[in-house]
């Protein structure tokens, strides 16, 4: 195997990682741009789809079990994030520092009560038959580039999210009353918009989204109670990079932070790659502090 | 008209203005007197290990008042003080290894991942002076050029909370992967003497209790002061609408800044110290988790107020050490109900809760059978 395999391989792997940054960091993303709160508990709504997806295949085995737990895994984080929403986000909206604090506690109760449920060694998501196997590239130049099945299952899960997104943004009156929050609550709420049912809705479809997630997430290692952990941070940087509340800037900053990891990784170990991508964050804000994608505003506070 | 624009409303209490700083002269200094004459008098009166403990505490209560002035003057919220603590930590911690060593010697755990020479930069720490100055300066410096970087572009509030996060992160992965170097996982520790003393003995345990405890009744009085001062009030000021100073012609940076590296050296102190007390520093006390422990010991006790980061830092610390052993399952629900309540019921802390009892008219009464003097 030559340099080649090796560069594509982790070009390949980047594109995966993002991909699950950007389920990760979609939910984040909307509510931020939103309501300006950062819900820390949101890595537990990945753990709560992993296990969601655990459960769902004690029931129903068989290959189609991983399809039957994606909308039980959407629906149970979303429901979860709807009780977050309404009993604590709701009242602190005004301060988004102490919504971080809170719903930091939330994720350590969620976290502890995962161990106690399901133990501190974690449970194992087998992907169905038709997920487990592998693509080798015969010969040519990426002769050796081996690319497994689940790693593209992913990548499609993560452009039907986003497809199925934009497309309710877009085209939908659902979209439409979001857009409107978005660029100005004042204005929305006083056109007549419910603005607490829009905050609520898009909430619950972020943490939704997560549980989508953590279904992924499930087929590539053990859920276990601190699963959530391990992808959040990455997912807080790219919403720092990818400016408030765009769908497009956290998309590319997903890919940003995907690549970037996967192709340092090349030269240095996992460790010294969280160092630089910390560095490249640091780095980049120098030049574009307000995200990838900037979302024009006249609030000076935005 | 925007309201759809979301401020950090100020959160009341906690300027130490002018006129609390006047009622202070009084019976309520003889208060505070006697509570640090009773803290001096602790080693006779506690056990040794309780000693040991509360020594670490007023070691973390360094750090907690540091961050009452990020955090509850500054408005600056950071998840990662643990980095500075940690930078403390290890910085004594590498001085103590090197000075139990001869010429050429290699610390243990080198010689076993099979390292044949120093790191480089390990071996200025080899003088105590360095060591000493390395204590606050290593944290002080890298808090200073770090948020620099990050105010100057005008990046703040939850995207700065969430860059320290990971820069702990950062720095507690780093510390575990290189092993060789660092010690890894289990960190260093061990320490037979620091600047000559031996440890471990009771003289040397008391001294450095006391040290702790003449540290903290300084950075409190310091601290105090800075916060009444006119540097103070612009900070609050930046705090509660950053745009209005600039209006004023003010440049925030530096204010913000000047108050994170004061907090950065503060936590670096606090690191150092509590590694001579607990006698270890690991990649355990300075992660992503501790990190935001810390915050929560200022937020129990009240972030606005110095006494009441003492006070929370103490309280959730024995609670924690009380729990946590005989429980453990139990103390990280504690600890996340006590995140959610404190934040939603109770900003203000501790103290907040004791300035709202003192303004009912039952506790005015109280409060003038205390400390007397008040109208």
């Amino acid at each position: 195997m030559g340099q080649w395999p090796l560069v594509a391989g982790q070009i390949f792997n980047g594109f995966s990682v993002a991909s699950l940054y950007v389920l990760a960091a979609l939910g984040l993303a909307l509510s931020f741009g939103l309501m300006r709160v950062i819900n820390m508990a949101h890595g537990e709504m990945l753990m709560l789809g992993g296990y969601l997806a655990y459960l769902t295949l004690q029931v129903v085995p068989g290959p189609l079990g991983i399809l039957a737990a994606m909308p039980v895994a959407f629906l149970g984080a979303a429901a979860v994030g709807a009780v977050l929403e309404t009993a604590l986000i709701k009242r602190l909206s005004a301060r988004p520092l102490d919504t971080l604090l809170a719903t930091w506690g939330v994720s350590l109760i969620l976290q502890q009560a995962a161990r106690n449920i399901f133990g501190a060694i974690g449970v194992d998501v087998r992907a169905p038959e038709w997920l487990n196997h592998a693509y080798t590239v015969p010969s040519g130049l990426f002769e050796g580039l081996t690319i497994p099945a689940t790693r593209l299952f992913i990548l499609a899960v993560a452009f039907a999210v986003m497809g199925a997104l934009s497309l309710l943004l877009a085209s939908t009156r659902i979209g439409l009353l979001v857009r409107a929050v978005n660029q100005d609550r004042g204005m929305a709420a006083a056109a007549g918009i419910n603005v607490r049912a829009v905050d609520l809705s898009v909430f619950c479809l972020g943490t939704g989204i997560a549980g989508l997630a953590g279904v992924v997430l499930a087929l590539l290692g053990p859920v276990t109670p601190n699963v959530g952990q391990s992808y959040v941070v990455p997912a807080f940087l790219v919403v720092v990079l990818g400016g408030l509340g765009s769908l497009r800037g956290t998309a590319i900053a997903s890919l940003i932070v995907g690549l970037f990891s996967a192709l340092v990784q090349i030269l240095v170990d996992v460790s010294l790659a969280q160092v630089l991508l910390l560095l490249f964050v640091i780095g980049f804000i120098q030049f574009r502090p307000q995200g990838v994608v900037a979302v024009r505003s006249r609030a000076l506070d935005a | 008209m925007d309201m759809g624009m979301r401020k950090e409303t100020p959160l009341s209490g906690g300027p130490v203005t002018g006129g609390m700083a006047r009622a202070a002269i009084g019976r309520p200094m003889a208060l505070w007197l006697a509570l640090v004459a009773l803290a001096a008098l602790a080693p006779w009166l506690v056990s040794a290990y309780e000693l040991n403990l509360l020594a670490r505490f007023l070691a973390m209560a360094l750090l907690a008042m540091g961050l009452v002035l990020v955090w509850g003057q500054g408005g600056v919220l950071s998840l990662g003080q643990g980095v500075f603590f940690g930078l403390g930590g290890y910085a004594i911690a590498m001085h103590m290894k090197l000075a139990a060593l001869g010429d050429g010697d290699l610390p243990d755990f080198m010689v076993w991942s099979g390292l044949d020479a120093l790191p480089w930069w390990w071996v200025p720490f080899k003088s105590p002076l360095v060591a000493l100055l390395g204590v606050v300066l290593v944290p002080g410096a890298l808090a200073a050029l770090f948020s620099w970087a990050v105010f100057r572009r005008r990046v703040g509030g939850v995207y700065f909370a969430l860059i320290t996060q990971a820069l702990a992160l950062a720095f507690a992965t780093l510390l575990i992967s290189q092993q060789p170097s660092t010690g890894g996982f289990n960190g260093l520790t061990d320490f037979q003497t620091v600047m000559g003393v031996e440890l471990g003995t009771p003289a040397a345990n008391h001294g450095l209790y006391w040290l702790t405890l003449a540290l903290v009744v300084g950075v409190f009085v310091a601290l105090r002061a800075l916060m009444a001062s006119r540097y103070g009030t612009l900070l609050r000021a930046i705090r509660d609408g950053e745009n209005r100073i600039r209006f004023l012609g003010y440049d925030p940076t530096p204010f913000k800044v000047v108050a994170f590296t004061i907090g950065a050296v503060l936590a670096g102190l606090a690191g150092a110290l509590f590694t001579l007390h607990a006698g270890v520093v690991s990649p355990a006390l300075v992660g992503v988790v501790p990190s935001i422990e810390m915050v929560i010991w200022v937020a129990v006790g009240g972030r606005n107020s110095l006494a009441g980061a003492v006070a929370g830092t103490l309280a959730v610390n024995l609670a924690k050490d009380g729990v946590s052993s005989a429980f453990p399952d139990l103390w990280l629900y504690a600890l996340g109900l006590v995140f959610v309540l404190v934040v939603t019921l109770l900003p203000g802390g501790l103290a907040g809760l004791v300035a709202d009892t003192t303004a009912t008219p039952w506790g005015k009464r109280l409060k003038s059978l205390v400390v007397g003097g008040s109208k």
